[in-house]
């Protein structure tokens, strides 16, 4: 039997979506006991979300002031703490999961499977590597503990419907304070969140400008939608960072992935090679984006996009 | 004196298209262009102008690996560093030095060292794992600084900031401290050749892989590879409403 510790992902109000994921990958090993540990200042609302998603056993509630920011070197120890009886112990592969499971790893000694795609038994695991150009099979010796991140772009969410016991657990660990939240950036609340949108139109170098980029938020008004963006936009300004798709940027599996005057660097295609549709607009009959796209349409996306908001009304 | 260690690997160039071996056991590196993992570089490069500045007088960087990543020590050595380390592995080894092995290793340099900052790429492009700058960071009990894309040093602190899935997060941390380097954090100086001839004086210092008492034995074993799925290219459409059609027609808006 493979008794699962999964590290939620929050903000402190909402689950973040990474942590369902993660509990439908737990739940391909046989005979899974899936508990959610919830860090939080005040975990109490995550904590009752997370108790209703399918397949989950049991939440493990750990309150405690320091933990109101995510910081790894604060909440390792805690989960180190909780986590000795378990067999696997797994976070979403977010920037949130990957700062934080190798050092729980450490903490525990034990080995980390990075960006797990599958699992084929409780000692065996599948998982990108050279990013995504190759697939490694991964053994672990049977009985080891292991850590691992899990790939959200893999995985989908688990269900409602569970009805999970919450427990408070105070593990009694001297937290370090040589690690200080300061701040972070209020990024733009009224839009998808590019990681977890089920649409994503993403703009490239093409678009010309930031005002040209412009025309990526519109269309992806109408359509209810995330914006993303390739490196070469982002790398010319017109495009912040967080909005990056592709290997260096944040990897995703949205149902509908339209991509606009994006040419399709192997670097870009990484990131979207789990979208459920790809829609390419590119006036270069020739440019690589089209050997993947669903759908591909060869044009100038300054008279194709404005036609496409024109028609999605 | 105040170091920062900055860990470099091997690996694969970035712009090399890799292939698999055809009975499934690895991945062709014979004869393919090697060089410093980017993010790694990115490391150097941040260390470096910090030494510039003067609020470091010593680069150190280190490399685990058989004797060909020697040549990366030496344009690390030609970018600016001042010594190297080669922590050796036996030529032909064919298990890799897993995350947590390597962080026990930098961790007996980082005793013998006692940098001020430990400067780490964010992720090697081979194994893709990110692990080893926070297992480093666990295993010395000091503050992890992951993704960063900007470091301001003030007195016994760093002030970085870290490119996180919600935006920039700004973290303060006290030295010293394992910093992990994202894309943007700054752009690696190119090498010019009167600084390759004066780098092949500086000390690289080879310290063989048993000699540090490090387990290493791996707790992990791949045990095949394979190519990832492919996908099928797709239709052609004409115009923007048959595209919106084919998109309906398919439950897709």
């Amino acid at each position: 039997m493979s008794r699962v510790l999964i590290i939620a992902e929050h903000d402190g109000a909402h689950l973040n979506p990474g942590t369902a994921k993660c509990v439908t990958c737990a739940a391909a090993l046989a005979d899974a006991q899936i508990t959610v540990a919830v860090l939080a200042k005040d975990p109490a609302a995550v904590a009752s979300q997370a108790a209703t998603l399918a397949g989950v056993t049991k939440v493990l509630a750990v309150a405690n002031p320091a933990n109101e920011h995510p910081m790894a070197a604060i909440l390792a120890p805690q989960i180190a703490a909780i986590a000795r009886d378990f067999t696997h112990v797994l976070g979403p592969a977010t920037t949130f999961g990957k700062d934080l499971m190798p050092r729980v790893a450490a903490l525990l000694g034990a080995p980390q499977i990075s960006e797990i795609m599958a699992i084929e038994s409780a000692t065996r695991f599948r998982r990108p590597i050279y990013a995504g150009n190759a697939i490694v099979t991964v053994d672990v010796s049977a009985g080891t503990q292991i850590a691992g991140t899990v790939r959200t772009a893999s995985f989908t969410a688990a269900g409602i419907g569970g009805n999970a016991p919450i427990e408070a657990s105070a593990p009694a660990v001297t937290l370090p304070t040589h690690t200080r939240f300061v701040a972070v950036s209020a990024a733009s609340s009224d839009r998808p969140d590019l990681q977890t949108a089920r649409r994503v139109v993403s703009g490239g170098r093409a678009l010309g400008s930031a005002e040209g980029f412009k025309l990526m938020f519109a269309l992806a008004e109408k359509l209810g939608a995330a914006v993303g963006a390739s490196r070469a936009a982002v790398d010319a300004g017109y495009a912040s960072n967080e909005l990056q798709v592709g290997q260096t940027g944040k990897i995703i599996a949205p149902e509908l992935y339209i991509a606009i005057g994006i040419s399709g660097a192997i670097q870009h295609l990484t990131g979207i090679k789990d979208a459920r549709t790809i829609v390419a607009i590119n006036k270069d009959a020739e440019a690589p984006i089209f050997e993947v796209a669903d759908y591909g349409l060869v044009g100038d996306l300054f008279e194709i996009v404005p036609a496409l908001s024109k028609l999605l009304g | 004196m105040k170091r920062i260690l900055v860990g470099i690997k091997r690996v694969v160039d970035y712009n090399v298209r890799i292939r698999l071996k055809p009975d499934g056991s690895g991945i062709v590196t014979d004869g393919v262009k090697m060089s410093i993992n980017p993010f790694d570089e990115i490391a150097l490069e941040e260390a470096l102008r910090i030494r510039e500045r003067g609020a470091a007088e010593e680069v150190i960087v280190v490399s685990i690996g058989t004797a060909e990543a020697q040549q990366q020590l030496r344009t690390a050595l030609a970018m600016g560093a001042d010594r190297a380390i080669l922590v050796e592995t036996p030529a032909g080894a064919d298990s890799p030095v897993e995350p947590l092995a390597a962080a026990g290793v930098l961790l007996k340099l980082v005793e013998r060292e006692q940098p001020m900052l430990v400067i780490l790429g964010k992720q090697a492009i081979d194994d893709d794992n990110s692990q080893t700058g926070q297992i480093l960071a666990a295993l010395w009990e000091r503050p992890q600084a992951t993704f960063a894309s900007k470091v301001e040093l003030t007195g016994d602190t760093a002030r970085v900031t870290r490119e996180v899935d919600a935006g920039l997060e700004t973290l303060e941390v006290d030295l010293p401290a394992v910093l992990t380097t994202d894309l943007r954090l700054n752009e690696p100086r190119y090498v010019k050749l009167p600084d390759i001839m004066k780098a092949k004086k500086k000390p690289l210092e080879v310290v063989p892989l048993a000699s540090l008492g490090v387990a290493t034995a791996p707790k992990t074993k791949v045990v095949r590879f394979d190519p990832p799925p492919q996908r099928q290219k797709g239709v052609m459409v004409k115009d923007a409403a048959e595209l919106v059609a084919a998109l309906h027609a398919k439950g897709l808006l």
